[in-house]
């Protein structure tokens, strides 16, 4: 689960991370009393979506006065902001964060994420601060410098003066950092993130660390311990459709395709996917019911997939484990009846109860294609999405 | 004939009582496995048609000389679960509970590793050698005893695998389910070590997905040290970028990730990658044949 920059501020402060003073504003004239009551000469308007590369959109402005604070937010609120990250359509901006200026000397990045291979949390840094940190890594990758969390002693105040000198700190701002980080650090743990990224870092012309940016993402499978942080949900960056799948505890996610797909288990889901490619079509969705499907969840995921008005044709796809096959029969039928689907649905099933399965799919009178095998079930649905 | 589990293999499962826990022991032990005992706590005394339960993995373990424990026990009490059974003497934990927190599985990772037991998952299918002993949520019947080792993240994609195996007549040593979570037990390149030291494996599948390094990992020891036939298939080739596909691992991120990237690294180490998930089973078919 990911928030907005100005709710990761909010946890930043609470963790003792300095941030600049600022306020969020859903209306050019809030944007204009946040301008008031944080005063100074200059402030930042900054466009809240989840996605990185907001300042290269257009979606991070200095503006130098009050008015040119109502004319920016103006601008900024309801405009479709693209970033590489948001995909051609972008993301329409709905809220804006006021902050303070900053007076900066230097950009620093700097993040802790977990790192798979080693089974530890990773901090990475770098004087690279503000750029596209994935072409810092793959154009230099000797400017990121990293250590690694002991998840038996845990940070150790060495690890960080080491990394803060590598980072070009000195007098007051080296010593500020190892607090800084193992700040950090302690709000990453003490809230199950997957992702807690500064970037930019800056080292203000004071000699202070702030950090101008504040990027968290969560585990999604510890947000059961974090009810605080599931209320800053904001279903307006979630697809309407891969939120209500969600709440089947299906998983989706919508693709560019007109080839539905339901499978059962994320491998085969994605193997799905692959094989409608390789036989000529494309994918319209990745849809995994999961291990305990009941008839009803086969029907929303039905419902989902019918949806999506590109879908032409559909595929369900199952191998049988824990879920039987003629529970998925039955739910296809159901929904196939329910739905009034007009659209041709290839069926292939395999593994657990598949022959009750099968005569279910039969015995129903309705029109669907049953298909033995992955081949031949996606040259079947890619061509009947072609008719 | 087989790697992990056999058929002297002597299991408990943790979470019996439960409604998945109770299923799947009993369909262990219709497969033949020897299902000797089951633990919640709090239900000490009672059995799940007559296999015994237990309040702790301590108490199991004293009675019945268990080595192997399944785990059904809910997410938030999972790793707690794992450590209890490691604590105990098992040495062999399959850990099939999906939803168990990153940050849980970094703590029990390191534990087990001082501890000197091996962990299966979490997130998991389990393992099965066929014709001997199932631990796990696999369905039995498609398998069949024979030389192939299977190892995959995936459940059902690795069933695909084995089912196209078993129809060309192929029979498997022992089919490892790894699981797709991003901090688990065993990964690719440790089971693939296995099956290379197991004298009566010939060859195996390896079945990755996109997301981390595993299977470029892998291609390395595979380079290196591999005595047997590989063949591969990676899945997500068609996934996007920056999307998490069910698996947490599942995820292309910062251009790393990428299946193509994959595919290359397992080429170059020799192994056949079927490019098609229907062309498992004939691409192992061919490696044999040779």
């Amino acid at each position: 689960m990911n928030i907005h920059e100005h709710q990761g501020k909010e946890l930043f402060r609470k963790f003792g991370l300095p941030v600049p003073k600022g306020q969020v504003a859903y209306t050019a004239d809030e944007a204009v009393k946040a301008a008031e009551s944080l005063g100074g000469s200059l402030w930042v308007v900054k466009a809240q979506i989840h996605a990185g590369g907001r300042g290269k959109g257009g979606g991070v402005k200095i503006a130098k006065s009050k008015a040119e604070v109502a004319e920016l937010a103006k601008a900024m609120l309801g405009m479709q902001l693209v970033t590489h990250q948001t995909g051609p359509e972008g993301k329409e901006v709905k809220r804006l964060l006021i902050e303070e200026g900053a007076a900066i000397a230097k950009e620093l990045y700097l993040a802790a994420t977990l790192d798979r291979a080693k089974a530890k949390l990773v901090v990475m840094a770098s004087t690279e601060g503000g750029m596209d940190i994935e072409k810092v890594a793959h154009d230099t990758p000797e400017k990121i410098y990293k250590i690694w969390i002991s998840p038996v002693v845990g940070l150790r105040a060495f690890q960080s003066r080491s990394l803060g000198q590598k980072l070009g700190l000195n007098g007051n701002a080296l010593k500020q950092f190892p607090t800084f980080l193992s700040n950090l650090v302690k709000l990453y743990q003490a809230n199950d993130c997957s992702l807690a990224e500064i970037n930019p870092l800056i080292l203000t012309q004071e000699g202070n660390l702030v950090a101008l940016d504040a990027k968290l993402n969560f585990d999604d499978n510890a947000l059961f311990r974090h009810p605080a942080i599931v209320e800053l949900r904001d279903p307006n960056e979630e697809d309407a459709n891969e939120a209500k799948a969600k709440q089947y505890d299906l998983s989706y996610i919508s693709l560019d395709g007109n080839i539905g797909c339901m499978v059962n288990g994320a491998g085969l889901a994605m193997a799905t996917m692959d094989i409608i490619k390789l036989e000529g079509g494309d994918p319209a969705n990745f849809l995994d019911v999961g291990g305990g499907a009941t008839e009803e969840k086969v029907r929303e995921a039905f419902k989902i997939i019918l949806g999506d008005s590109k879908v032409r044709a559909v595929l369900v796809n199952i191998f049988g484990g824990i879920m039987k096959c003629d529970i998925i029969a039955a739910g296809v039928v159901g929904a196939a009846r329910e739905l009034g689907i007009k659209i041709p649905v290839v069926v292939r099933l395999e593994g657990t109860n598949v022959n009750e399965g099968k005569r279910i799919l039969e015995e129903s009178g309705l029109k669907l294609i049953t298909a033995t095998g992955m081949k031949e079930a996606a040259q079947k649905v890619v061509e009947a999405a072609k008719s | 004939m087989s790697i992990l589990v056999n058929k002297n293999t002597k299991l408990i499962v943790q979470g019996i009582t439960g409604k998945a826990g109770s299923f799947h022991a009993l369909q262990c032990r219709e497969y033949g496995t020897q299902v000797v005992g089951g633990v919640t706590p709090g239900k000490g005394g009672t059995d799940v048609e007559g296999i015994p339960v237990f309040d702790s993995v301590e108490q199991a373990v004293l009675k019945t000389g268990a080595d192997t424990s399944m785990i059904y026990v809910p997410a938030p009490f999972a790793a707690d679960a794992i450590i209890e059974a490691a604590e105990a003497g098992i040495k062999f934990v399959v850990c099939i509970t999906e939803g168990i927190p990153a940050l849980d599985m970094l703590q029990v990772k390191h534990f087990l590793r001082d501890a000197g037991v091996t962990l299966l998952g979490p997130n998991c299918p389990g393992i099965i050698t066929p014709g001997e002993c199932k631990i796990g949520i696999m369905p039995g019947y498609i398998h069949k005893p024979g030389k192939i080792g299977v190892v995959s993240r995936s459940g059902t994609l690795t069933y695909e695998a084995v089912h196209q195996l078993t129809e060309r007549g192929i029979g498997q040593s022992t089919c490892v389910g790894i699981g797709g979570d991003p901090v688990s037990g065993l990964n690719h390149t440790q089971v693939l070590e296995l099956f290379n030291e197991d004298p009566d494996t010939e060859g195996v599948i390896l079945i990755g997905e996109i997301g981390g390094s595993a299977e470029e990992e892998a291609a390395e020891y595979i380079k290196g040290h591999m005595k047997k036939p590989v063949v591969g298939f990676i899945a997500g080739q068609t996934a996007p970028p920056g999307k998490r596909m069910g698996h947490a691992g599942a995820i292309i991120s910062g251009g790393s990730g990428k299946a193509s990237d994959k595919i290359a690294a397992l080429e170059r180490a020799g192994v056949c990658v079927a490019m098609s998930p229907a062309a498992m089973g004939e691409t192992m078919e061919k490696a044999l044949k040779g």
